[in-house]
């Protein structure tokens, strides 16, 4: 069986009381053994020293494009950006072509993901047929062939009723619903945040209560029905004091916050003169939101990040603002970004910041993954806290490359990666 | 003229004076009713901008001998020169006063200095589009030669031989605070706008 | 300082008070071209300017020609209907073409704010925005300026009114700033469902009542209400709208007396303003047009007028 001996590291994994120097033995696909100074006859050594040892991350919250929108991305090259980024495991959104809203994609994704993925892969079912917001999807099928999360993500599921239906449903199968919060009645053809921004750039605000009063019903249904609420990129400071007290309350709700929203304000529109990777939803907020998210994922009121990647073409974002596509890409940014812009300040401790990349989403998720117990999968991440690298996008696995971070100098590096037990990149080079 | 390029003249030699500038268009205005038998349909236009002040001096020295007044206006022709592409900076445009219809009359343009007859040429094309005159006639504080077309002066305050290079300054009381004519030469190189007349 | 700081005119909120001095300077002595009998000078022959309406315009186009063919310069215009600018040719493949045919300038309306940026980013052609989504319509403030400064001889310490749709209005931003920068004081008024979040971080102070807001004004500027915003709920009728803050003999008597009245066009008469005093001795509405014409005449010329 082959070994391999990760040495020299801090190892980082709080949820099994760990924050220490220590050796990490792998053999096989499992975390065989912990503890210092361990030597084994035969591994293949691994140095971590002045290195972060991590779980893997997790992320809740990725879109592939394939099927469909294979010019963006696809399940290769999703799963390649996504290694260098430290994540072993994704959840893909359904919003394909067409939406993946039965087991048959289910299993195209899984099947195609397991022949050339880079990290493991669990698709995310949609809530309705076709995103259409109408019916339900068959939730129970989809489970079975493997998705753990259902979602409309990309369109809100605009009518309560069929809201409250899902969640209902879910709880045969105690899966999480992700929600894209936005009312579009609300929203309309909103380009940026509503405010002082949307007013100096003379571009079409979505206020942050398109986002609110949508929290605010579902936290509300869940409270009625059950099921398990999980509530996607959050992004006003109002949402998190919603969640904040539907949590008090015993609420089975849970949520995520993407690294831009963490780090990014609507500010950043007007810097950039009208920069169409400044362009997404939930849109770029302020900066009081913005602290609000970070005190708020401190504090554990948010409990994991997301990155939300969404690869778009050249073409796609290469537009007016008004017509270009929504989303940033995030994997291959997300530790970096988060570390440079939080972490080194003091803002949020590294140990957080990690559990919300890993055990946080893995246990929203219900997989065994988040985790360098012994005999867990060995799903790690390995990282280097002091090395400085400047955003280039030409050098990003992913085809999108979609960052308003360009040029951008950021201290954190994922070195090295191991998937179930084996090196997909080393020395930040993809095997 | 940029400042850096006047930077680079130094005064070679005044040829006119307070006096000698008064002298001149006093017997000019002489001269211009002399020409026209009086005054009797013609009209002044100073070219921006030391014709202006010129054209009005004439216009009252001329109200003086005869006894009647002489409609007088002025002329911007940088809309009309055939060098704003070759110029680095873009002149400001200042504006255009004509009192009366021109149609018909005859015109008695007045520009301090004479060189390539390039500003006339503007200020002709420039008086056309106000209507059809009469006759044109050029007047000119100092003319210093170098004609690039075939335009010449009806009236002339002083010929002053020069070399391409130099450069010919007309000072006046309402512009510049004082009067003369002075040449400047350059202090090295050559003259880098050549043809162009300031 | 004959010169403009940038090679494109994409709004007031970057310009000094030196370039607008500059412009309306300049705009003053072409204004005397439009009134001559021969209305063409020689200027800009042999240059070439490109319109781009990804928008229907009338007045601003008929306006931007006549600046053209006032200074001899050659003007091309697309309008988006029937053009590849609504075959869905990208705006990229448009600023591709345009950098091959060379004009020296290019004028754009374009319903996204910010698309003459994106343009004005991507070719070493002059641009000036004619209008970007709800951003600014800089050429439209210049000449509301000049059409004052006309009258007034000085913008400065005047206190300008603007009244209407401020929300979805690109003149409105224009005139906010530009006034402001010239000296004026800027107050704005609309009922709340049409005043944009923040308006006051540019500088203008808001008075909801319309009654406040044209207490003491030396200016008044009426917004064009456009119509179709009542089937989007942000007033409930015309009427209502008329009654509330349409602007009528009653309500300019607020101003101070001899106050100008402005409209940027095409006036919905009974609506936002009354005909009797559209038409009456305060309305400098019709100054406006060939004021336009200048202050497009005066951009060409300080923006293609040099060498290179």
């Amino acid at each position: 069986m082959q070994k391999i001996l990760i040495k020299g590291g801090h190892v980082i994994d709080l949820g099994n009381g760990r924050d220490t120097k220590a050796d990490l033995l792998v053999e096989g696909n499992r975390i065989a053994a912990i503890g210092d100074q361990l030597t084994v006859e035969g591994a293949e050594v691994v140095d971590a020293e002045g290195c972060t040892v991590s779980p893997g991350f997790v992320d809740l919250h990725v879109h592939l494009r394939e099927p469909g929108f294979e010019y963006k991305e696809d399940i290769f090259t999703g799963t390649r950006a996504a290694a260098r980024g430290g994540f072993t495991s994704i959840v893909c959104m359904p919003n394909t072509e067409p939406v993946i809203d039965d087991e048959t994609g289910v299993r195209f994704v899984r099947d195609k993901a397991g022949q050339h993925g880079a990290v493991r892969v669990y698709p995310a079912g949609a809530v309705t047929k076709g995103q259409k917001g109408e019916e339900i999807a068959e939730i129970g099928l989809m489970h079975e062939a493997g998705a753990k999360m259902f979602s409309d993500d990309g369109l809100p599921v605009v009518s309560a009723r069929v809201m409250s239906t899902a969640l209902t449903y879910s709880k045969m199968f105690g899966v999480p619903i992700s929600t894209h919060e936005e009312d579009p009645t609300l929203a309309g053809d909103g380009a940026v945040n509503f405010g002082r921004i949307s007013t100096l750039m003379g571009l079409p605000g979505m206020p942050e209560e398109a986002e609110t009063v949508m929290i605010a019903r579902d936290l509300e249904l869940c409270r009625r029905v059950g099921g398990h609420l999980h509530i996607g990129h959050v992004s006003t400071a109002r949402s998190v004091a919603l969640i904040a007290g539907a949590k008090e309350d015993g609420v089975n709700v849970t949520c995520e916050v993407t690294p831009h929203h963490l780090t990014l304000t609507e500010d950043l529109v007007r810097e950039s003169d009208y920069d169409t990777n400044t362009k997404m939803k939930p849109p770029l907020r302020t900066e009081s939101d913005r602290r609000a998210l970070v005190t708020a994922l401190r504090e554990g009121i948010i409990d994991a990040v997301a990155t939300d990647h969404a690869p778009h073409s050249f073409d796609d974002k290469d537009r007016e603002y008004i017509f270009a596509d929504n989303g940033i890409v995030g994997l291959e940014t997300a530790f970096a970004l988060l570390h440079d812009r939080l972490v080194l300040p003091g803002d949020l401790p590294l140990h957080r910041l990690i559990e919300a990349l890993t055990a946080a989403p893995a246990r929203i998720l219900g997989v065994d993954a988040g985790t360098l117990r012994e005999g867990a999968l060995a799903d790690i991440a390995i990282l280097r806290t002091d090395q400085e690298w400047a955003v280039n996008p030409g050098d990003f696995a992913s085809k999108g490359r979609n960052t308003p971070l360009v040029g951008w100098s950021l201290t954190g590096k994922v070195e090295t990666v191991l998937v179930d037990g084996k090196i997909v990149m080393r020395g930040g080079e993809l095997l | 003229m940029n400042s850096e390029e006047k930077a680079n003249l130094r005064q070679k030699a005044q040829i006119m004076d307070a006096d000698a500038i008064s002298r001149a268009l006093v017997r000019i205005s002489h001269e211009i009713v002399e020409k026209n038998s009086g005054t009797e349909g013609i009209i002044l236009v100073g070219i921006h901008r030391r014709g202006v002040p010129l054209a009005e001096r004439l216009a009252r020295q001329i109200e003086r001998i005869e006894g009647t007044e002489v409609p007088c206006g002025n002329l911007d022709i940088t809309l009309y020169r055939d060098d704003l592409t070759l110029r680095h900076d873009r002149p400001l445009v200042q504006g255009t006063y004509v009192p009366i219809d021109i149609t018909s009359r005859t015109v008695i343009l007045v520009d301090d200095v004479l060189f390539t007859g390039r500003t006339i040429r503007a200020a002709m094309d420039a008086l056309m589009d106000f209507g059809r005159p009469g006759a044109i006639q050029v007047v000119a504080l100092v003319d210093r030669g170098h004609r690039e077309l075939p335009i010449r002066a009806d009236f002339v305050g002083k010929n002053v031989p020069t070399s391409r290079q130099e450069v010919v300054e007309v000072a006046v009381r309402e512009i510049d605070g004082f009067e003369e004519v002075v040449i400047m030469e350059r202090i090295g190189g050559e003259a880098s706008n050549g043809g162009v007349e300031e | 300082m004959a010169e403009l700081k940038s090679k494109d005119v994409l709004g007031l909120e970057h310009m000094s008070a030196d370039e607008i001095q500059l412009i309306l300077d300049t705009a003053d002595s072409m204004r005397e071209i439009i009134d001559r009998p021969i209305k063409q000078v020689p200027t800009l022959r042999g240059r070439n300017v490109l319109s781009l309406f990804y928008e229907s315009s009338t007045r601003t186009k008929i306006s931007f020609d006549l600046a053209c063919r006032y200074l001899s310069a050659g003007a091309v215009s697309v309008a988006k209907s029937g053009s590849s600018l609504d075959k869905g040719e990208s705006l990229r493949d448009t600023v591709r073409n345009v950098e091959v045919m060379g004009p020296e300038l290019v004028i754009m309306r374009h319903p996204s704010g910010g698309a003459p940026h994106y343009l004005a980013q991507n070719v070493t052609s002059s641009v000036i925005n004619a209008g970007d989504g709800y951003h600014e319509h800089p050429t439209q403030g210049l000449l509301d300026m000049m059409s004052v400064r006309r009258r007034t001889g000085t913008l400065e310490g005047l206190k300008v009114t603007i009244v209407g749709d401020l929300f979805h209005s690109r003149v409105a931003r224009s005139d906010i700033w530009g006034f402001q920068k010239m000296g004026s004081e800027v107050v704005v008024s609309a009922p709340s469902t049409l005043i944009p979040p923040d308006i006051e971080e540019m500088g203008c102070r808001v008075e909801p009542r319309v009654e406040d807001a044209l207490k003491d004004a030396d200016v008044v500027c009426v917004l064009r209400l456009q119509l179709e915003r009542q089937k989007q709920s942000f007033f409930p009728s015309v009427r209502e709208y008329h009654a509330l803050y349409g602007i009528n003999a009653r309500r300019l008597g607020l101003a101070r007396p001899g106050a100008l009245l402005m409209h940027p066009g095409p006036m919905n008469r009974g609506v936002e303003i009354t005909t009797d005093i559209a038409d009456g001795p305060q309305s400098i509405i019709l100054d406006q047009v060939p004021n336009g014409v200048a202050v497009r005449m005066a951009l060409l010329y300080l923006l293609l007028g040099g060498g290179e």
